[in-house]
């Protein structure tokens, strides 16, 4: 099997992520069809509350979604249940109290959205949330998702390669590295007004780690838009690297030819790397890493190297010294 | 001193201190931990460990300061609350974070700086919590003493314990540092407050104070 994704397939009625079909009912309902809701929920979709544009974040006004059973990852480990995955959530833009971010990042204004993605690309171009999701089909990844922390889950993400993208832009040679950038916007984060972080948030990406098929951009979580705790609208998921890699609510794309700066390594380079690959062997200098608790239980497991995506990502690490490239 | 008002302000310091366990076993049944609630319990735990600690290390300061000298009688209950927080927190990280395998358990104890310090926090606490009886400070004598002024020690490395919990480094001054950097500076600042010299002084400061509160009130000074 060529696919490193050997998630459980889902039907493509499950996939569809609701913001796609959100911007279809809109649609109809601009041309005036009256009932169209009827009809929708009629066809077994839930009436749901349609936000306004550019109001609050659509997630709130919603039902959790049921739990499906079914979600499992290619290691069969089942996914954690969306409430646990919205409400526990390291997001320093908001609050170092990770069971807080919810709460404060609902009412952040996610609409207009536009991602600039420039730098050594022979098409630079500046896309709407809308082109996005247009222009780049959807599916479904669950992966696990180790933090740094020493905690996990297992995360239903809607999303698309990130390779997508950069073809899009068509990277020159030069390109060997991918610069991303957070919003900054303090007055809809407080925790930006915090002192000793070097906001905005950044992180990077070596060209090959981008390219690889694990790396997505997720925009989507349970088959639902992103919630902004979680990185909304649109935000990188790295599965086989520690968590603070995966950045959220992306509004820059850099390709670059020199290693960009990232956050954490500028606030402890000792002890955060550029490439943060998960790997038990290799601890914090402060914790240890070879083990770790996932959310919903309560004994720690081991923590497997690259987060058990070994067999596909190794090969991009087969020449390096991962204690010196920690 | 009447004794009524010694037992309760003795009273008083052990309900405010078991408040907090009691909010804590409450959020345990309500299910208002967090989905790391394991985590949650070590981190409050801890957190309040290191106020108590704090609060009793303030009152020989404090009462320096006011010469109201009741508030020495607050030591104790809050000092020893303070180490009973620190046991459950210690109990908590191993036995049930770590279900007590000696294996993790030892390599994170003696490998990892922020463990390391925390335990000998809570092996410099537990001789002071035992000999915290009256009937110890008689047989112990001048030796009561000095052991407890360990208690600053304890203080200081519990502030270290705390510094290096969080994703911030203290040295550079990046990241979650201000809550360490805050605690650090109340300790220093309560440590500094009983050095004789500084002492001095504010008691010297203090009779200045109320000479001129009594002159206001045109009453003769006592001084």
């Amino acid at each position: 099997m060529d696919d490193p994704i050997k998630s459980v397939p889902v039907k493509s009625s499950e996939i569809t992520p609701e913001h796609v079909y959100m911007n279809r009912r809109q649609f109809l309902k601009a041309i005036g069809i009256a009932g169209s809701a009827a009809l929708l929920a009629a066809c077994g979709v839930k009436p749901e509350v349609t936000p306004a544009a550019g109001a609050t974040q659509a997630a709130t006004l919603e039902p959790t979604p049921e739990p499906r059973l079914d979600l499992k990852d290619e290691l069969g480990e089942a996914a954690n249940d969306y409430e646990a995955i919205t409400n526990y959530n390291n997001y320093y833009e908001f609050t170092v109290v990770k069971q807080d971010v919810a709460r404060m990042a609902a009412d952040f204004p996610l609409s207009p959205w536009t991602i600039e993605v420039g730098g050594l690309a022979a098409k630079p171009r500046t896309f709407g949330m809308e082109d996005i999701l247009k222009l780049f089909p959807q599916e479904e990844r669950i992966y696990r998702l180790r933090c740094v922390e020493a905690w996990s889950m297992v995360i239903p993400w809607m999303g698309f390669p990130l390779a997508s993208l950069l073809k899009a832009v068509e990277p020159k040679s030069e390109a060997r590295y991918i610069g991303f950038q957070t919003v900054l916007d303090p007055d809809n984060m407080p925790g930006q007004a915090a002192k000793f972080y070097p906001w905005p948030y950044t992180e990077g990406l070596r060209m090959d780690e981008a390219m690889h098929n694990l790396t997505i951009l997720a925009t989507g979580l349970y088959g639902k838009s992103l919630p902004m705790q979680n990185g909304a609208p649109i935000r990188l998921v790295v599965p086989w690297k520690y968590g603070f890699k995966s950045i959220k609510s992306i509004v820059k794309i850099d390709l670059l030819a020199e290693q960009p700066k990232t956050f954490w390594s500028e606030i402890a380079p000792d002890e955060y790397g550029f490439y943060a690959n998960v790997n038990p062997e290799v601890d914090h200098p402060r914790w240890s890493q070879a083990t770790e608790r996932r959310i919903g239980e309560t004994a720690r497991r081991k923590t497997l190297m690259f987060n058990g995506y070994a067999e596909e990502v190794a090969g991009l690490y087969k020449d390096m010294d991962l204690k010196v490239n920690y | 001193m009447r004794r009524w008002k010694i037992t309760w302000l003795n009273a008083l310091a052990h309900l405010g201190a078991a408040i907090p366990l009691a909010v804590l076993v409450w959020d345990y049944y309500a299910g208002n931990l967090t989905v790391n609630w394991i985590q949650d319990v070590e981190q409050r735990t801890g957190l309040i460990a290191l106020n108590l600690l704090v609060l009793s290390l303030a009152c020989t300061p404090l009462q320096t300061i006011t010469n109201y000298r009741p508030i020495h009688y607050l030591r104790r209950p809050l000092g020893v609350w303070a180490f009973a927080y620190a046991a459950l927190h210690f109990v908590v990280f191993s036995g049930i974070d770590y279900g007590w395998d000696l294996s993790l358990l030892s390599e994170a104890i003696f490998e990892k700086p922020y463990a390391l310090v925390g335990f000998a926090a809570l092996f410099i606490l537990t001789p002071l919590a035992a000999t915290s009886w009256k009937w110890w400070k008689k047989k112990l004598g001048k030796r009561w003493k000095r052991l407890h002024q360990m208690v600053y020690l304890a203080g200081a490395l519990v502030v270290i314990h705390y510094a290096w919990v969080v994703k911030g480094d203290v040295l550079r001054l990046q990241g979650n540092i201000g809550q360490p950097l805050l605690y650090g500076f109340i300790v220093a600042l309560l440590l500094i407050m009983r050095l004789p010299f500084v002492r001095k002084q504010l008691v010297r400061w203090r009779g200045d104070v109320q000479g001129w509160l009594q002159q206001r009130r045109g009453l003769p000074s006592e001084n």
